[in-house]
């Protein structure tokens, strides 16, 4: 749900990063906090478990720029990907304005991907929302291990309605600002049409 | 999509603002945050400091969250308002509706001062947000972003 503020020219939108388990959501937002200059950004709060995965959120906001003198907030926040925390991670669904969903490339986590994409949509819908309507990019992480699956297979598995499909390695920082211009074009987009 | 955007005009806000100072006064508190549930700051009074209210705002919603999904649990639909003791800072936080007004105040007040202070002003920031939330349905084809170019987005992604 964006926020738009005329009293201080801002407009706030929220976009979330999903996925399963270990697939490197964390990882994109520490890239882009680590890489984003100090007055972009603000404090990227990470609510973790002690073994450092995620408990129920991280979030960080991000200064785009401005577009007709309105600066362009974004609020980037991750979801707890292990399947037991299903109730706090559809918390963070609520209001979203983009999403993307983070897949782990690798053979062994297909099914994961598979499931945490269908509880997406599952979640999505209990707030009225359809992934067909919403901004949303997908990422297949991790291009860089050795048992990857090969591009078309991924995509052909996990694409639902011709979204940007961006190939990464969040641990080094390709592809992450790809994602995250890609998501947050169709929000402002959709702003547009709003 | 399911929700739509709030949007705040400079004469709201400044209403806004002043009910918040208004409580502020009233309730001795050190910090007033009006929050939209979803975690966006909407307005803020009060010392500031070098406090990151961004973040507050979003924990604040998040806990809100969490709390509203443990009353469901229990079949309660949610817990209308939230406290926090500390040893010196406390905060309260008040669910008015889709807002969550956050008080944080220390030995200068009192939590049933606050509690008191915020019930007392609830009504009336019900009321101005359901008329913002009408004006934002309403003006929704007149926002400045109605004819934003695919340049303007783009220039957003362009290294300066």
């Amino acid at each position: 749900m964006t926020f738009i503020n005329y009293a201080s020219r801002e407009i706030n939108c929220k976009i979330v990063y999903y996925g399963p388990g270990l697939c490197g959501k964390t990882t994109n937002l520490q890239f882009i906090y680590d890489s984003t200059a100090p007055q972009a950004k603000g404090k990227l709060i990470s609510l973790a478990t002690e073994a450092d995965r995620t408990l129920f959120f991280d979030f960080m906001p991000l200064e785009l720029g401005t577009v007709r003198g309105f600066k362009t907030r974004f609020h980037l926040y991750t979801v707890p990907g292990q399947v037991f925390y299903e109730a706090s991670r559809k918390l963070i669904l609520k209001g979203v304005d983009g999403v993307v969903f983070v897949a782990d490339s690798q053979e062994e986590r297909m099914d994961a991907n598979i499931e945490s994409l269908y509880n997406l949509e599952e979640n999505l819908r209990t707030y009225g929302y359809e992934l067909s309507k919403l901004p949303y990019v997908l990422q297949l992480n991790k291009r860089d291990l050795p048992n990857v699956i090969p591009y078309q297979e991924l995509t052909g598995e996990l694409q639902r309605k011709g979204e940007p499909v961006i190939e990464a390695v969040a641990s080094t920082g390709s592809g992450v600002f790809d994602t995250l211009k890609a998501v947050a074009k169709q929000v402002l987009t959709e702003l547009r049409k709003s | 999509m399911a929700n739509s955007s709030i949007v705040l005009r400079e004469s709201r806000y400044h209403h806004i603002k002043a009910m918040l100072a208004r409580l502020r006064l009233d309730s001795s508190a050190r910090l007033v945050v009006l929050v939209d549930k979803d975690g966006q700051q909407i307005a803020v009074h009060g010392e500031l400091g070098d406090l990151d209210t961004t973040s507050l705002a979003s924990l604040a919603a998040g806990n809100v969250a969490a709390t509203g999904g443990m009353a469901k649990l229990i079949g309660e639909n949610e817990f209308p308002t939230l406290s926090h003791e500390g040893e010196k800072e406390s905060i309260h936080i008040c669910v008015i509706g889709r807002v969550l007004l956050l008080v944080v105040f220390d030995d200068r007040s009192s939590l049933g001062l606050v509690k008191l202070r915020s019930k007392q002003i609830s009504h009336e920031i019900a009321k101005t947000f359901a008329e913002i939330e009408e004006e934002s349905t309403a003006t929704a084809g007149a926002l400045p972003f109605a004819g934003i170019t695919d340049d303007e987005i783009d220039s957003l992604f362009s290294p300066a």
